[in-house]
């Protein structure tokens, strides 16, 4: 090393001599180029950007130059140094990413295999359809009331104008409950909810009722001793038969669909005057667009309401009741009675959860 | 209700060209469902009218075979070979000619059989298809139709008849004379009303002696006597015809006749043969022991409720239900006395019902005949049995006659206009209310209704409205939405059921209802024991299995039963859930049976309402099989007891409940893998495995695991609070602790929780080890903790002391040590 004060000219510092810088640089470039992966840029490394790589050790010189040949002689060295990190960075940065693609292309997995670990539920098609239908309703600012399957013969029968000796009351193939004065049935609608809601509250009401019913029927292909139902009450002043097609016209719109709508057919039950039945024209029906009956409805009767305490000069009301599964049966192509009520996972696990 | 339309034109004046596709549309818009249009049965070619002319016996066959001249309106008459020996020369019978089809491609030709040429076929009823007969040939009688004649014209091949569906209320329609009415009214054209009939001028003493002791159920009875029937004379064709039309089959004619009468007037009657009839006839109820015989033979024991007609003999026959047995008329009868009557129609009801004896007339009874025509049905059918059985009427009716005014409904007559949301006028109100047949009075809007004879079911002002409403028609009635007042949503409950039913679906459970009827058996086979209160059941009356009548009180029947069936079809792993009302038994009081004409009194109110058991709703889950399959990423898990306490979990917490287990003992499930299942320190149900001896007895794969508990039972879920959340870092640590077995892990992480306190943010169990260098008899329990504070980075010291204490408590507790 040169002593600090001995007036040198840098260029004839070999180590500071622009060959050598240029040798440097140029040697260092080919071996970054050289390096194949990130493996042997790191090994080439220390030879050309270490603290004992050439242009490094070039660094030391300047110290014992003079100040003007210094800066000349440290622009120079920078100028190189800063080429050769440069050359360094492409390199890395180029390696790098040609690493980063290998790996990912061997990290590539077959995405259509299944991940299937955790089996499948489903919500029965019944409930999921109650559930529209009550949210239907709701949504119309009604509630839905409830009540027990197991029901005082009263009120399914009685306070409905099903006297003790009416014929529908034989006609309605009821479960009666032991013993013989318990007074008990197995509800054989929906329809005792509307007395319980109306014994329970004033008007105005508007309630939903879904629920279980049994008739003594045999299980078959289009029968079922126990099904379910969904009962409509609303009573109100001034509500007329016109406000019960708008609701029933618009369950069907929502329920099937825009051009969807119900057709009546004078009918009789004894809670409502005048009763009658519908149909609703359902145009995505498999068979083809159609009419399909699907429940009752009507006025309910003055003698319901005063069994009630509700004045039928004051207020009107209306009711309708529907079969769910008949719902269920043709709004999804069931065909037989059986698969709605024999919980085949198969059947019931294709509706999946719909809500 | 069947409805020849043969015959409804003879009354009706039907426009003409009028369809079958029209009468059905206005049936249906009248109320009247049509069941079935039968259309009558397909016949082509010649089928005429033909007159027996000769008969000639050929002997030497297997059978008698007989060789007949008949007359079919040509020149000369046509021989024709018959098997058949019911009718006589001079009878006019059916001849399908040489060239006819009848039904089922049935072609007639001329050919040669028992050595003589067939030149046609004389037909029986079920050869033209009309019938079931086929015991001898059709004979039409002697005279009214002459040879030749087409015989569909004869035999109704062109009618066709509608099956109506008549409601209850309406008793007037199970006539012809109802149905024609209706029709004519919404048709708009004329009709000729049957019962308008001019009465002869009867004569002479009463035909019996008669009382009515109850006048209540029978306001009015009529009869009338004839004498020399003929005993064989035959129904006519017509008559029999028409019958088979309407589905009752031909007796004889004075039965025949009398049910005709019913069919075209609606009035039900009934004929004793005179000379059986033991003096006078009391109408009253009966005494307690009384017997009866009916005419079906049946010896049957009578109640003081069972209305009767009786002689100085005693019962001879039960009002409107069914006649005795010793007045039957028979094959020798000459002297009928024939009765109508008016019964109550409960009474009616009640004895049908008590006795199981529907009958045509019964149903006609209960649903309310029309108390005017009694009298004109006697002598519609006196009529008929003079005209075609030779007999003649002796002396005058009887007519016991206590009926009432008829009721008089005062009616707004912009009521149903109001009702319907149609602007009625009150022309159109009072025009349909006469074609009713109810009497109209009163200026404006207040007017007066008398409602008819026939309409017993018009009482109220709503009933008139519902037949303003039927005849002006439903289409007329506009589509409005009417706008509720702001409703309150969902209950919490209904919305926690909904919760539960997605999250157990969202874990892999198939909700599967099933019918809640069960039995001894299927609790047997749970292995209840003899006290368990799920034997305590509500049992059905009128069951449809024998084996199960009773009501769920667990959902596990039927829910094993639903896996069962799954697995029978070959599924191997089923997870299945079930919710819905249980219905716990128990004594209890009788519900009351209140009046309706207006609201229960509010203690009798309450009783009733009391009377009805609490129906608690349950949840239930059923797996079996594999939980997790096997599959590319390895092995699969079987369903175990675990499964069934994590569904448990699941559903606690889909209703928002904290939920803690214990060990349990409970059947069905095996001893020493139930899960007790606790809400707030109360047992709301059970999860685990099922006991073997369970699995066995219904057939399922062992290791089947269960879950049942009381979702009404879970207390409603307070309103969430949000915790702090801190945002300095946690402290990991791991603690590992040895414990004896037959100490609950869940027992050791509260005592961990309880000690480490509020540092504390989680713990989670995540090892079980046991064998060496655990020592036998104890496992390794290894837990991860959280911790954490509030307003300030943990140090290690603090981080020791929190281990230190938890591991402290867990000792304490449960004797828990530090795992070397």
């Amino acid at each position: 090393m040169s002593g600090a004060n001995d007036p040198y000219d840098p260029k004839q510092v070999a180590a500071l001599s622009q060959e050598s810088l240029e040798e440097a640089l140029t040697l260092g470039v080919a071996a970054f180029a050289a390096a194949a992966d990130l493996e042997q840029l790191a090994a080439v490394r220390p030879d050309h950007l270490g603290d004992r790589a050439p242009l490094l050790l070039a660094r030391r010189e300047l110290g014992a130059l003079p100040p003007a040949a210094r800066s000349d002689a440290g622009k120079r060295l920078n100028g190189v140094l800063g080429d050769l990190k440069k050359a360094y960075a492409e390199r890395l940065e180029q390696l790098e990413a040609e690493r980063d693609a290998r790996v990912l292309a061997e990290e590539r997995v077959d995405v259509t295999l299944p991940w299937d670990r955790t089996p499948r539920g489903a919500r029965h098609p019944l409930t999921t359809l109650t559930d529209r239908i009550a949210d239907i309703f709701v949504g119309m600012g009604y509630e839905v009331a409830e009540g027990p399957e197991l029901e005082a013969e009263w009120l399914n029968f009685d306070a409905l104008n099903i006297g003790p000796d009416h014929p529908s009351r034989s006609m309605m193939d009821t479960f009666f409950v032991a013993p013989e004065d318990s007074g008990l049935v197995l509800r054989t609608h929906t329809s005792p909810v509307q007395a319980r809601t109306m014994l329970d509250r004033q008007p105005p009401i508007y309630v939903v009722a879904p629920g279980r019913v049994y008739r003594t029927d045999e299980l078959d292909a289009t029968h079922l001793p126990v099904f379910h139902q969904v009962e409509g009450l609303a009573v109100d002043k001034g509500l007329t038969m016109a406000h019960l097609r708008g609701t029933l016209d618009h369950l069907a719109r929502q329920l099937f669909g825009p051009d969807a709508r119900t057709r009546w057919r004078p009918h009789f039950f004894p809670f409502t005057e005048p009763s009658a039945e519908f149909d609703v024209w359902f145009p995505e029906h498999r068979d083809g667009p159609q009419w399909v009956e699907w429940g009752g409805c009507g006025m309910v009767n003055p003698r319901v309401l005063r069994a009630c305490g509700i004045d039928p000069d004051e207020y009107s009301g209306f009711a309708f009741g529907m079969g769910i599964e008949r719902a269920l049966q043709f709004r999804s192509a069931v065909s037989d009675m059986h698969d709605i009520a024999e919980a085949d996972v198969r059947f019931t696990s294709a509706f999946g959860v719909e809500q | 209700m069947k409805v020849p339309v043969s015959w409804l034109s003879e009354i009706v004046d039907l426009p003409a060209g009028i369809t079958v596709e029209q009468l059905d549309a206005a049936f249906v818009r009248l109320g009247f469902e049509v069941e079935e249009i039968v259309r009558p049965p397909a016949t082509t070619g010649p089928l005429v009218v033909g007159r027996v002319l000769e008969i000639e016996e050929l002997t030497g066959f297997k059978k008698p075979i007989r060789y007949c001249q008949v007359e079919v309106g040509e020149s000369e008459p046509r021989g024709i070979v018959c098997g058949a020996r019911n009718f006589a020369v001079g009878d006019l019978v059916v001849a399908a000619l040489p060239g006819a089809v009848l039904p089922g491609d049935f072609a007639i030709a001329a050919r040669k059989t028992y050595d003589h040429v067939s030149d046609g076929m004389i037909c029986s009823v079920r050869e033209l298809g009309i019938g079931e007969d086929h015991a001898g040939i059709l004979v039409l009688g002697q005279e009214g139709f002459e040879p030749g004649t087409p015989a569909a014209d004869v035999l109704g091949l062109e009618d066709v008849v509608f099956d109506l569906e008549v409601t209850p209320d309406r008793g007037y329609a199970m006539s012809m004379r109802g149905i024609a009415r209706d029709l004519a009214g919404v048709l708009g054209v004329s009709w000729r009303d049957p019962a308008d009939l001019p009465l002869p001028e009867w004569s002479g003493a009463p035909a019996w002696q008669v009382s009515v002791a109850d006048p209540d159920r029978c306001d009015r009875f009529s009869m009338l006597a004839l004498e020399d029937l003929g005993p064989a004379a035959p129904s006519p064709w017509a008559l029999r015809q028409r019958l088979a039309q309407c589905g009752i089959r031909s007796i004889s004619l004075a039965v025949d006749v009398t049910n005709y009468v019913m069919l075209e007037l609606g009035q039900p009657m009934h004929a004793f043969d005179r000379d059986t009839v033991r003096g006078p006839i009391t109408v009253r109820r009966a005494a307690a022991g009384e017997r009866l015989t009916t005419l079906d033979g049946a010896d049957r024991a009578l109640t003081e409720d069972d209305l009767l007609i009786t002689d100085e003999s005693g019962p001879i026959g039960m009002a409107g239900v069914m006649g005795g047995a010793s007045t039957e008329i028979g094959d020798g009868t000459t002297a009928v006395l024939l009765e109508a009557a008016h019964w109550e129609q409960t009474g009616i009801s009640r004895g049908v019902r008590r006795h199981r004896l529907p009958s045509e007339a019964g149903k006609r009874f209960e649903r309310g005949t029309d108390p005017e025509v009694t009298v004109v049905a006697l002598a519609r059918a006196a009529g008929l049995l003079v005209e075609h059985g030779g007999a003649r009427v002796v002396g005058a009716p009887v007519d016991v006659d206590t009926r009432g005014p008829r009721p008089v409904i005062a009616m707004d007559a912009a009521l149903p206009g109001r009702v319907a949301g149609v602007a009625y006028t009150r022309e159109q109100v009072v025009e349909v209310l006469a074609a009713v047949g109810a009497e109209v009075v009163g200026e404006g809007a207040a007017i007066r209704v008398t409602p008819p004879s026939w309409r017993a079911d018009l009482l109220e002002p709503a009933d008139l409205v519902e037949e303003v409403v039927r005849f002006r028609g439903f289409d007329e009635i506009p589509s409005i939405l009417p706008t509720a007042p702001p409703g309150r949503g969902l209950t919490e409950r209904q919305r926690r059921r909904r919760s539960i039913g997605r999250a157990l679906a969202d874990a892999g459970y198939v909700e599967a209802p099933a019918f809640p009827f069960t039995g001894a058996p299927q609790l047997d086979a749970l292995g209840l024991p003899e006290d368990d209160d799920r034997r305590r059941v509500n049992t059905v009356r009128n069951p449809l299995s024998e084996e199960a009548p009773a009501l769920r009180t667990t959902l596990l029947p039927g829910l094993l039963a639903s896996l069962g069936r799954n697995l029978a079809r070959g599924l191997r792993d089923v997870a299945l859930f079930e919710h819905g009302a249980v219905f716990p038994g128990g004594e209890r009081s009788a519900a009351p049976l209140p009046g309706v004409d207006r609201r229960p009194d509010d203690a009798t109110l309450a009783a009733l309402l009391g009377a009805v058991p609490a129906q608690p709703w349950h949840v239930a889950v059923a797996i079996t099989g594999q939980r997790e399959p096997r599959g590319w990423w390895g092995p699969g898990r079987p369903a175990e007891w675990a499964d069934a306490v994590q569904a448990a979990r699941v559903v606690a917490q889909a209703a928002g409940a904290e939920l803690t287990v214990r060990a349990g003992e409970r059947a069905p499930w095996h001893p020493g893998r139930c899960a007790e299942l606790l809400v707030d320190g109360t047992v709301v149900g059970y999860a685990g495995e099922l006991h073997p001896k369970v699995c066995e007895n219904l057939g399922l794969p062992p290791r089947t695991s269960v879950m049942e508990l009381d979702a009404d039972a879970l207390p409603a879920p307070a309103v969430p609070q949000a915790p702090p959340i801190s945002t300095f870092p946690p402290v990991l640590i791991d603690l590992a602790v040895v414990v004896r077995d037959e100490v609950p892990a869940a027992e050791v992480a509260a005592a961990l929780r309880e000690g480490a306190g509020e540092l504390l943010e989680s713990l989670r169990l995540f090892d079980v080890y046991t064998g060496a260098p655990v020592p036998s008899g104890s496992r390794s329990l290894a837990y991860a903790l959280t911790l954490r504070a509030p307003d300030r980075t943990l140090t290690g010291e603090e981080a020791t002391a929190v281990r230190d204490a938890a591991l402290a408590a867990a000792t304490a507790a449960t004797g828990a040590q530090l795992r070397a």
